[in-house]
């Protein structure tokens, strides 16, 4: 339901990137939505349509990534998949876990058709 | 910083960046930019003014969320009555429609701000922004926010409040954690309510309830309350007070504390956001 309002604040930061690089167009946005980010993946195509409209990102295609749900056990410091409503130990069956991925909700890459190539300044390392 | 050094890339998302990852090049584009910032970023930046306005004023903000029915605005008016000449409380009241609950703390001798939402099915970050213009902080205690009854959307917006707050009543289902898992993975505190009808229902367990709380690897404390017969407030009212001391000494100390869900990258490194991080460009191979 409020998938929409999720698309617009994306649609927003899109822009901001394209205005950033000079992108004439916006080619295609990926987005990492976990299943337990709270959004779901077909709203969120659907408010997509009505989000790009009359945008930079008009024609641009979203790409939805889902990682998987995956804990860690605080146990026995086993990492295993879990259900959504089951996030226990897959094996010692705690329920001491921390959440490894799957409650992502991000803004991951934009390509763009750009002019010019971004200024110096922005070429910082990706990895950590 | 987080966005800048790397930090928030988790092994969710760590093949998006990595060497070879399918974003490190483009089939014939000329740019691909790596940006890996939450999808609400704009509302979390506001949530974190709105925190640091509660924070100025000492105030610990608390977010209410449940259901539509489930006794959010009873637990205020008992809240208020409770604590009547010991704190300083006002509430700001999230509806799609109608002033009914703002005015019903009112009558309570509370200052109350109704934010009508129109079809919107949440609060965010920017409406609590609005309201918070109308509601002078000073001499205030406690802020609670009482979002609109749903227990989906509200989970994911961070409003700039301290501590998320799940009500789910004993006329409901005791297998709700289970079912809306974001929501109640979002609770620092489970508070089941209307208990004193639990005699007459038979069918709702709150074992269950807090097994299936558990069950999403939740240590959020569970309070069980009736607000019509004030069983089990003390405990609630005692929660309150704690919270509050927590959050004197957090101000004292400079530091601030986030609701209990951390968004995506956050988690690792919750103090060190940046509001305005740098993009990390990787140039098209040809």
């Amino acid at each position: 339901m409020h998938e929409l309002s999720v698309c617009q604040s994306l649609i927003a930061q899109v822009e901001a990137v394209a205005l950033q690089h000079r992108a004439r167009a916006v080619r295609s946005i990926r987005v990492s939505v976990g299943p337990l980010s709270g959004v779901d993946p077909d709203l969120l195509r659907r408010a997509y349509l009505l989000a790009r409209a009359g945008t930079v990102a008009g024609s641009a295609l979203l790409l939805i990534d889902r990682p998987p749900v995956r804990v860690r056990c605080q146990s026995c410091g086993c990492e295993s998949e879990a259900d959504v409503n089951h996030l226990v130990c897959a094996r010692c069956g705690d329920w001491h876990t921390r959440l490894v991925s799957g409650d992502e909700m991000l803004l991951a890459s934009v390509e763009l058709d750009a002019d010019d190539p971004p200024s110096a300044s922005l070429k910082q390392a990706a990895t950590p | 910083m987080c966005d800048s050094c790397g930090c928030n890339i988790t092994s969710g998302n760590k093949h998006l960046v990595s060497d070879g990852g399918r974003l490190s090049r483009t089939a014939d584009g000329k740019a691909a930019v790596t940006v890996l910032k939450s999808l609400l970023d704009e509302n979390d930046v506001q949530a974190g003014h709105n925190r640091a306005h509660f924070d100025r004023h000492s105030v610990l903000a608390v977010n209410l969320m449940s259901s539509p029915g489930a006794g959010k605005t009873a637990l205020l008016e008992a809240t208020i009555d409770a604590l009547r000449g010991e704190l300083q409380i006002a509430v700001i009241e999230g509806d799609l429609e109608t002033e009914n609950d703002a005015q019903r703390v009112r009558a309570r001798g509370v200052p109350a701000i109704q934010i009508t939402t129109g079809s919107a099915c949440h609060l965010d970050a920017h409406m609590v922004h609005e309201a918070l213009h109308q509601l002078p902080l000073s001499g205030l205690d406690i802020v609670f926010i009482e979002n609109v009854g749903n227990l989906v959307c509200p989970a994911s917006f961070d409003l700039g409040h301290h501590r998320n707050v799940t009500l789910l009543s004993v006329t409901e289902g005791d297998d709700k954690p289970a079912k809306y898992p974001v929501m109640f993975r979002a609770a620092d505190l489970m508070v089941l309510t209307k208990t004193d009808l639990l005699a007459v229902l038979g069918d709702f367990d709150p074992q269950r309830a807090e097994a299936a709380l558990r069950h999403l690897a939740s240590v959020a404390p569970t309070i069980r309350l009736s607000a019509r017969s004030s069983d089990g407030l003390e405990n609630w009212i005692a929660w309150l007070r704690q919270e509050l001391a927590a959050q004197r000494r957090r101000v004292i100390q400079g530091t601030t504390a986030r609701p209990a869900i951390q968004p995506d990258g956050h988690r690792q490194h919750p103090e060190t956001r940046s509001p305005h991080p740098g993009y990390v460009f990787l140039p098209a191979k040809s």
